[in-house]
């Protein structure tokens, strides 16, 4: 399954300044193909966040349109589209991303519970155990570091096996080795399991495990 | 709503119980006002009703004397003791006028706080043949007429059946306990007119006169049961005119006043539950706005693995119902351990006939005021739960961060 965007852009209104509204992203189209790892990169600001939550199915485009395989996203309901964004996408948000009642394995299995679909259990499990956060299951969030945070939302994502995987400057909060861990899982997800992996990031490093590579600034993506 | 997203809520408010008990104890307030409220407008209810059951007729005939001497009306009210006389052969004269198709002799007397008694009450004789008002109700607790030196007594007073009481020395036996009526009457002992003939002859031993000029045979009044057809002001009119030193009451006056105040009584505590409404539903408007404000990031995670709006939209609303379950059993328990305890307070307090309702109907008032709190905490999470429902997951996660 791939993703392609055909010209999307996001418009905002704005009360001040000269016109009355401006890009946060300039129409752009790219596709990620089933099998791919593409990285995106560029300054705070320049419209990353912005241009993942489109293509993820978390925030509409004033113009153009994302399709997965034929599908265009936008033009299914929000029932509709938020249950393929529950069974085929999964996100990892910059930030904090954890319900704090919730056990860190509650918080990993509520997609599927959400849905009731089969729990993911021995998936979360081998997710958990690969990104060094198995002993945390019954762990409440609040009980959590930033970095073992940022870890369970990253199993939470990959624990559904989506066929896209969208991660917001996933290792933010994680030092060298654990960042080489979660690129490697990235990269090892996108190639064995033919998933199509989208990962925005700062790190430099992270460029290395690219397919495919973007850089963006002004709302604008520069060159490939 | 599927059991995996009414477990989600469940854990929210279990495992946040500051922000849910805030929530219930809100909802709580609201429902003891209601439920509390109810039970006491509705008990004032059911004891007019009673009162009007017990009094039974259309006219009471008492002596003239009497609304001077002791208000009657406080006799049947609060249960305060007196008595007073007239002639016996009033309900024979009373017959003969035109409307009138019964008529009842009762005899009181109040029996003293001293050794000679064994409590002080008032002791009502009536003619078990011609009394239309207490025999009906005597009858549902005794199958059979009252003997002499048996007595009926009321709900309120002490005495167990079969034990005997003493009233001016003379020992009698109590062969039945009357069900409550909220009303003064509770307080009373009935016998028949032959035990009430000794009771007052003793009395008479013990320096309390009942003498009247006319004669020894008294009674102190008259139930008049006007015939169909015949305007009852008209034959209290004729009643006046035709019976010297007697005055001719409608029962309908007597209840008019008990009538009013309840009615005022009603009316306070409606507007008390309205302005109680209103301030609990505002207050748990803002509270649900505020506390969706401060979970904006966790809605935002939901929405992110895959909760639809209308989801979150149940979400809230099942919380705050279920936060108005926990309120509404909360305000009701409450209220119920405020009022049932202190019912007997409550009535010397009001000052008029109040009779708890069945169980039955309290059962169903709780029931209906849980159902309330329900509604109106999931009416006052809708605004929350709409406005939830317009943000884009990714506008409300740039939001929630």
């Amino acid at each position: 399954m791939a993703v392609k965007a055909e010209s999307i852009a996001k418009r905002y209104f704005r009360k001040t300044g000269g016109a009355n509204y401006f890009y946060a992203v300039q129409p752009v189209s790219l596709e990620i193909a089933a099998g791919e790892i593409a990285v995106l990169t560029g300054r705070s600001g320049s419209g990353k966040t912005t241009l993942l939550h489109m293509l993820s199915g978390l925030l509409k485009p004033t113009e153009g349109k994302v399709r997965i395989d034929e599908t265009d996203l936008y033009s299914l309901d929000d029932r509709a589209l938020s249950r393929l964004r529950s069974e085929r996408i999964g996100v990892v948000p910059q930030g904090r991303s954890a319900i704090d009642t919730l056990t860190v394995l509650e918080n990993i299995l509520l997609p599927a519970k959400l849905y009731g679909r089969p729990l993911p259990v021995e998936g979360a499990r081998q997710w958990m155990e690969r990104l060094g956060i198995a002993p945390l299951g019954d762990a409440r969030p609040a009980e959590l570091s930033g970095g073992e945070l940022r870890r369970m939302a990253i199993v939470r994502a990959l624990a559904q096996s989506p066929d896209l995987l969208f991660a917001d400057e996933p290792t933010g909060d994680l030092d060298d080795e654990n960042t080489r861990l979660v690129l490697s899982a990235f990269q090892a997800y996108a190639h064995e399991q033919k998933k199509a992996v989208f990962v925005v990031t700062h790190e430099n490093d992270a460029l290395q495990y690219a397919d495919t590579v973007y850089q963006m600034d002004g709302g604008r993506i520069l060159d490939r | 709503m599927n059991m995996k997203k009414f477990s989600l809520s469940l854990k929210n408010l279990v495992r946040k119980p500051g922000r849910t008990l805030t929530l219930a104890f809100l909802t709580a307030f609201l429902a003891l006002a209601v439920f509390g409220g109810s039970v006491v407008v509705l008990s004032l209810r059911s004891g007019l009703d009673s009162l009007e059951a017990r009094l039974g007729a259309d006219i009471i005939l008492v002596p003239s004397e009497a609304q001077s001497k002791v208000s009657f009306q406080n006799m049947f009210l609060q249960g305060t003791t007196g008595a007073f006389y007239m002639d016996a052969s009033v309900p024979e004269k009373a017959l003969e006028v035109e409307g009138v198709e019964k008529a009842a002799p009762q005899t009181f007397l109040a029996s003293l706080k001293a050794d000679c008694c064994s409590i002080k009450i008032q002791v009502i004789g009536i003619d078990p043949e011609k009394d239309f008002t207490v025999q009906p109700w005597i009858a549902r607790s005794l199958k059979r007429e009252l003997g002499d030196m048996d007595v009926a007594v009321g709900c309120k007073v002490e005495a167990g059946i079969g034990e005997i009481i003493r009233i001016y020395e003379q020992r009698c036996k109590v062969v039945a306990r009357l069900e409550a009526t909220g009303t003064g009457l509770d307080t009373a002992v009935y016998c028949n007119m032959n035990t009430m003939n000794a009771l007052l002859s003793a009395a008479e031993a013990k320096g309390v006169s009942h003498k009247i000029e006319s004669g020894d045979s008294v009674v102190s009044a008259v139930y008049v049961k006007v015939r169909d057809g015949y305007d009852i002001d008209a034959v209290s009119s004729r009643l006046n005119g035709r019976l010297r030193k007697v005055t001719a009451v409608r029962t309908r006056s007597m209840i008019t006043g008990v009538s009013d105040s309840l009615a005022g009584v009603s009316r306070t505590v409606t507007v008390l539950i309205a302005a109680v409404w209103a301030l609990a539903f505002v207050i748990l408007l803002l509270a649900f706005v505020l506390i969706i404000r401060e979970r904006a990031r966790e809605f935002a995670v939901l929405r992110l693995v895959g909760a639809s709006r209308g989801m979150l939209s149940r979400t809230v609303l099942l919380e705050s119902a279920l936060c108005g379950l926990l309120g509404g059993g909360i305000g009701v328990g409450l209220a119920a351990a405020l009022l049932f305890p202190f019912s007997q307070l409550i009535e010397s307090a009001l000052k008029l006939p109040y009779l708890m309702p069945d169980a039955g109907r309290v059962l169903l008032l709780a029931a209906g005021t849980v159902m309330l709190s329900v509604a109106v905490a999931a009416l006052s999470s809708v605004v929350a739960a709409y406005r939830l429902s317009r943000v884009d997951p990714g506008t409300a996660l740039r939001e929630g961060n």
